[in-house]
């Protein structure tokens, strides 16, 4: 019975969740104490994401876990798929990452946008893990501009031809199938930008994996690169239709990524504490100094807000009354947040916290990523900044 | 093959326990609750027992407060097919008057197999299989580690001091749980959600009055500080003095 990560619940938290959203926090909590935090600091050096995780994670249920049972989901609602995404990044964004892209980026989409075939098809597949996806939008020159991308499909009598290059993509070089993003007309109409479900052993599909990442090392980044790929009129999603679908598939992640930073913040917090209580420096523990306990109080206090910012939000996506605004608002605030948080518990930690050993300085490394990717924080800000005045500064 | 599972809800071993006002029971507000850890090899074991003759029922059955209902469902969340909870304002000190309610539950049951942890993490008595076994006649082992079932016939292997004992026993029978007899699984998501809809009864129950009463419950002493008795090699002698002497641990 290995030690129990014990939380973070200043407020009483778990007093708003209902027991079953307790019980699957409470076995993502065990599954990820017990198989990730073991083995995450190897593999982070290492450069590895850790594969073995995978059947573990789809026996769980843990793949796009808020999709209707009918496809072999779970079912849950979204605070509870919110608090299965905390869990996993307290154990690293890595994990997190993975099972953000496999359920809001390539089930979600499917469900959302695909035929019924599609859907019988693909998506018990992909929640039991025998086929694992990942999600082809950003391009090298078109990140927070996914409009200008230069992908393109072209319709032929058998199907569609697909030409182009995506970037920065998780799971790429592992994925069995890719949800990719083209134009179906001119470059400058984004409304005819249509997903497609392109199957990754398709002549022409190439992926690479990117060298040299000093962030997010235990997850896959991959290159992508379609030449002539031909795929059948059936690889077309059907009700996808213009910039409007992928960036649906965004708010779907970004979703989690809020809950998802706030588990990264829980265990640096959590770490810090510990450590601040056990290390003694002028004959007392640093705990007892001033400057430390500030940092843990600012600590507790943003991750507590955050912890209620997710809730309510989680609350109002179940009742369908949440704006991708407020997704917005919550990506951004939490994932600075945790990076703050992360930055604090390492600099607390003194020399230790540069040690793979130790989380911080992951989550820390980790968390720039989570930073920039789903919609950089700044691009978060003039989505807030359009809501508020009306006026778009980027459009 | 019918078993049925005896479970307890139990607070968490990492939770920071005090001790009610009355200075007799532990003060449950914000304590988190489990189901008892030892309990969780019996129901796995229940579990993989069913799975492996391809039919049957795994029943769990729970003495204690309404609140315990969230430890069955805990239960049900990992594949037990019903629970009952036989409903008391608190679970009493006595062992005996537990299982005395279980057995009366269990009695016309029709169970191929009877299994209990070998004991309970809060009051770490090891009574209620064995008391439970005796009540209703059958034969008993408790600690198992190891066990199979051979048609009527079990073997299950408990190790005790130096060695381990093999034990042959025919069935119906009581058996209770020790570490190492599996690994339990996690309730999967889907497990959590089907819970809700498997059927848990709830039914009342008097007890017993009982001939256990607790007096008094009391947090251990504070450990004192430690000593240094001197520093490298030379503090070696007046070390083993103190350990014979004084500790009387050599």
């Amino acid at each position: 019975m290995a030690l129990r990560f014990q939380g973070v619940d200043f407020y009483d938290a778990d007093g708003l969740l209902t027991e079953e959203e307790r019980a699957v926090r409470d076995t993502v909590r065990a599954w990820v104490d017990d198989n990730v935090i073991p083995v995450i600091g190897e593999h982070y050096v290492a450069g590895k994401f850790p594969t073995h995780l995978v059947p573990q994670m789809a026996e769980l249920g843990l793949f796009g876990a808020n999709l209707p049972e009918e496809f072999g989901c779970a079912g849950l609602n979204n605070v509870a798929y919110g608090l299965i995404m905390q869990e996993l990044e307290r154990g690293d964004s890595g994990v997190r990452s993975f099972a953000s892209v496999q359920g809001a980026l390539v089930m979600y989409p499917i469900y959302e946008f695909g035929s019924d075939e599609q859907k019988r098809r693909w998506l018990p597949e992909l929640a039991s893990g025998r086929r694992i996806g990942c999600f082809g939008l950003t391009e090298p020159d078109y990140g927070s501009n996914p409009g200008g991308m230069i992908t393109v499909a072209k319709e032929t009598k058998e199907g569609w031809v697909l030409n182009g290059a995506k970037m920065w993509i998780t799971n790429g070089s592992t994925a069995d199938v890719a949800i990719v993003w083209a134009k179906t007309a001119r470059l400058d109409d984004p409304g005819s930008i249509r997903g497609f479900i392109v199957p990754t052993d398709a002549k022409g599909f190439a992926a690479k994996d990117q060298q040299g990442k000093l962030s997010l090392r235990a997850s896959d980044t991959s290159e992508l690169v379609l030449q002539d790929v031909c795929v059948p009129k059936e690889a077309l999603l059907p009700k996808s239709a213009g910039l409007k679908s992928p960036l649906m598939c965004l708010t779907a992640a970004r979703y989690g990524i809020a809950w998802g930073a706030v588990g990264s913040a829980m265990a640096c917090y959590d770490e810090a504490v510990r450590y601040a209580k056990a290390r003694v420096v002028f004959d007392r523990p640093i705990g007892g100094f001033q400057l430390q306990q500030a940092r843990l109080v600012e600590m507790l206090t943003e991750i507590t807000k955050a912890q209620l910012l997710c809730l309510q939000l989680g609350r109002l996506k179940d009742q369908g009354k949440m704006s991708p605004q407020q997704v917005s608002l919550a990506k951004r605030n939490n994932v600075s947040m945790a990076t703050d948080v992360a930055r604090e518990s390492r600099r607390l930690l003194g020399a230790s916290g540069i040690l793979a050993e130790y989380q911080a300085m992951r989550h820390l490394a980790n968390l720039e990523s989570v930073y920039t990717y789903e919609g950089t924080h700044d691009i978060h800000t003039l989505i807030l900044g359009q809501e508020i005045t009306g006026l778009s500064a980027f459009n | 093959m019918k078993i049925a599972v005896c479970i307890k809800r139990v607070a968490d071993s990492e939770t920071r326990v005090k001790i009610a006002a009355d200075g007799k029971a532990l003060d449950e507000a914000g304590v988190k609750f489990v189901l008892n850890p030892y309990d969780e090899f019996a129901v796995e074991e229940a579990l993989r027992r069913k799975e492996q003759a391809g039919s049957g029922e795994v029943v769990v059955v729970a003495l204690g407060p309404a609140a315990a209902q969230e430890t069955i469902r805990a239960a049900l969340a990992m594949g037990v097919d019903r629970g009952v909870l036989l409903q008391v304002d608190r679970i009493p000190a006595d062992g005996l008057v537990v299982a005395q309610a279980l057995a009366a539950e269990l009695k016309d049951g029709g169970y191929d197999l009877i299994l209990c942890g070998k004991m309970a993490i809060d009051d770490y008595n090891h009574q209620v299989g064995p008391m439970v076994a005796e009540l209703l006649g059958l034969p008993c082992v408790t600690s198992i580690a190891h066990l199979e079932l051979q048609g009527n016939t079990g073997v299950a292997e408990r190790e005790v001091e130096g060695g381990i004992e093999v034990c042959e026993f025919p069935l119906p029978a009581v058996l209770t749980t020790d570490k190492g007899l599996n690994e339990p699984r996690y309730p999967a998501l889907k497990g959590i959600m089907a819970a809700k809809k498997k059927p848990l009864d709830i039914k009342p129950t008097a007890l017993a009055v009982g001939g256990l009463e607790v007096l008094a419950m009391t947090p251990p002493p504070d450990r004192k500080d430690g000593r240094i008795v001197g520093e490298g090699v030379a503090a070696i002698p007046e070390l083993l003095r103190l350990l014979r002497e004084e500790a009387k641990v050599l």
